[in-house]
């Protein structure tokens, strides 16, 4: 992965709005975050292989970077703190903010095929 | 070393979940020849190590972690791996009988003397919880008698407070140099802990009690049973 060109990442938002899309998107402070400190609050989420289709997605400028998918029908996909950026062999985006620690904080993922399980 | 087996039935959710806390003991019985199945449900797709500058993907993850798997087999000596296909985190919110059954066909199939998962309620990670559950309630059906031996890993805070102290308690010295490859296999998700150990080590701490010392595991207390009934 790169660290995020906001110029290319916008382009390849760009290229697939307006498209049917499969998403993976996840956050997370790990699942052992409340075993090594019991005064962490533990919470994440994540949903893949969500079917969607975007009208605008945008990228901002500064860094950790936002990226906003606005639906067709009233809806939002968000993610805040993306560093990382790839389209990989696939065609998929993957974008990812790694936190400094060296573990994965976020990630927000577009493919038209589905994702793997 | 620990007393003579059969067949031995290991079953965890995540690679590397192995070495940390048996793969001594199991690279002891590979030794004598002891056959091994061991039953890995996910391949840690969800692991959060993946570095900064990152070395793989999200999606490209499960590949290497697949290898590591492999690999930290081979260091220990385990020639039947299964990899039982569900995903990281998911485990839990899998049809609750269906990872009974999983369980009891493993069993069926191999006719295990002893089995090793982790301990349920003192297991941290929600895979691990499930697991742990999904195994006691599949040997919970074999009639007492023909139950072969279950043993738990527990490493949750309050073990201790709750179990007491492990009577499965196993020098692995012998065999570090096994431990210490199965955990370096893993070493997309163990560099960090592997520094640390190393660290120690240089600040003068003893070789007590370390990783490739002792391995603790508690005999399942059917008495105490997690449950009531299933």
């Amino acid at each position: 992965m790169e660290i995020v060109d906001t110029k290319k990442l916008q382009e390849l938002l760009n290229s697939f709005a307006n498209k049917e899309v499969y998403i993976h998107l996840e956050t997370t402070n790990g699942a052992y975050a409340s075993h090594f400190d019991e005064k962490v609050f533990n919470a994440s989420a994540f949903i893949r292989n969500v079917k969607l289709r975007y009208e605008l997605g945008k990228v901002t400028p500064d860094s950790p970077h936002r990226i906003g998918l606005k639906l067709h029908d009233n809806g939002w996909v968000y993610a805040q703190g993306i560093t990382h950026y790839e389209l990989d062999e696939l065609g998929r985006l993957l974008m990812a903010g790694h936190g400094y620690d060296g573990k994965l904080a976020v990630a927000l993922e577009i493919s038209e095929k589905p994702f793997a399980y | 070393m620990l007393q003579p087996e059969r067949q031995i039935l290991v079953v965890f959710p995540h690679p590397d979940d192995e070495a940390f806390g048996v793969s001594g003991t199991l690279a002891q019985y590979a030794k004598v020849g002891t056959p091994i199945t061991y039953a890995c449900l996910t391949l840690g797709e969800m692991g959060r190590n993946l570095g900064n500058p990152p070395f793989t993907t999200r999606e490209g993850l499960p590949l290497i972690r697949k290898e590591e798997l492999k690999a930290s087999c081979d260091a220990i000596g385990i020639k039947d791996l299964r990899m039982m296909g569900l995903r990281d985190k998911t485990v839990e919110f899998e049809d609750d009988e269906k990872m009974v059954q999983m369980i009891t066909d493993l069993i069926d199939e191999l006719n295990p003397s002893l089995i090793i998962t982790f301990y349920p309620n003192y297991a941290v990670h929600p895979d691990h919880e499930a697991t742990a559950r999904a195994v006691v309630r599949a040997v919970r059906r074999i009639p007492e008698e023909n139950r072969p031996r279950l043993y738990g890993v527990a490493f949750a805070n309050d073990t201790l407070k709750g179990l007491g102290e492990p009577d499965i308690v196993n020098d692995i010295r012998d065999v570090k140099e096994a431990k210490w490859n199965s955990m370096h296999a893993h070493i997309s998700q163990t560099g960090w802990i592997l520094q640390e150990e190393a660290k120690r080590k240089n600040e003068g701490a003893t070789n007590e009690d370390n990783w490739l010392t002792i391995e603790r595991m508690y005999s399942y207390r059917w008495h105490e049973d997690f449950e009531a009934s299933f």
